[in-house]
């Protein structure tokens, strides 16, 4: 009898490996910053060098800190979904426009709409590294105390929001 | 016609100058140049995966490229360059991520394998040994 159950159980647990390696998708990755302090930052505003801005821009509020860029093409996907969220008012957005360069994104947000309650302008990368950032559009929520609750990666859209946004944020609101 | 095929070969043995990345000296200390060369072979490319941010030339491997020079001015050691990282990006971040509670099976499973396969082969060797030897199966028939 065990002649047929080792093998069978060896096959069973391979299939269990293989079912659970195949169905992840190895460009995402697990991001460290999950239920630690999100990063302290100040830049140039996109809009006008000479001001700062930063995560003292959403503190003591709950807060989705975007990561995009002109380049990025998920960015513009996600961008009618963000302006939607922007208008219901729920949440504040904060914009990190990552290695980019300012006329164009200073045109993007013309032309398209700024939901965003600032944008700062990472030129050379370094905010986006604190970040862990390495794909654009990045999108991260940030609780109140300045703790990373969750982060997506690849464009956001309402049915992901509510999904796997939503929760969290109510979660987090009746303990507060 | 060889006379071609020789300076087109010349020319794709001497191309790989022209296209390596990073191929300045970044540092006057030959220690902490030969630092530098040594963290950025072990450290993947995150938009570029199976490439280490010395082999990539992806604004991402570039940035963080900057960012270990910059480690390096500072003075920071090695596991202190390689703890900055895998805080921002994770285990996934090293080329040979550290055993932790994480990344210890990685580090077991292909030891299991091992005994595991030594293992079954004693079982078999053991039973074939015990088997009769009859003249039947030696005629291979």
């Amino acid at each position: 009898m065990s002649k047929f159950l080792i093998p069978l159980f060896a096959f069973l647990l391979l299939v269990a490996v293989f079912v659970v390696g195949l169905t992840m998708d190895p460009s995402r990755i697990p991001s460290p910053l999950l239920e630690n302090p999100a990063p302290v930052f100040s830049l140039p505003s996109l809009q006008d060098p000479a001001v700062e801005v930063g995560s003292a821009n959403y503190a003591n509020s709950m807060a989705l800190v975007n990561i995009w860029a002109t380049w990025c093409a998920g960015c513009r996907q996600e961008h009618g979904f963000l302006l939607e969220l922007a208008r219901e008012g729920d949440i504040p957005i904060f914009g990190l426009n990552w290695r980019d360069n300012r006329p164009d994104a200073l045109q993007w947000l013309q032309t398209l709409g700024d939901p965003y309650i600032a944008s700062a302008f990472d030129v050379d990368g370094r905010v986006g590294i604190d970040w862990g950032a390495y794909g654009a559009p990045e999108t991260f929520l940030v609780d109140r105390n300045g703790v990373v609750i969750h982060k997506h990666i690849a464009p956001l859209n309402r049915e992901i929001w509510e999904r796997d946004f939503v929760p969290l944020i109510r979660a987090r609101e009746g303990v507060e | 016609m060889t006379k071609l095929l020789v300076i087109v070969g010349v020319l794709f043995l001497v191309s790989g100058q022209v296209f390596a990345i990073d191929v300045g000296q970044s540092f006057e200390d030959p220690e902490l140049q030969a630092r530098y060369e040594k963290i950025i072979a072990e450290v993947r490319c995150l938009k570029c995966q199976n490439q280490t941010i010395k082999d990539s030339n992806a604004f991402l491997a570039s940035d963080l490229r900057r960012e270990i020079r910059r480690l390096l001015e500072e003075g920071k050691t090695d596991d202190e360059i390689y703890d900055f990282l895998v805080a921002r990006y994770g285990d996934f971040a090293l080329y040979r991520p550290r055993t932790s509670g994480r990344t210890l099976i990685l580090w077991i499973m292909p030891m299991m394998f091992v005994v595991f396969g030594a293992f079954a082969l004693w079982r078999v060797v053991q039973r074939r040994v015990a088997l009769p030897i009859d003249d039947e199966s030696m005629d291979g028939s």
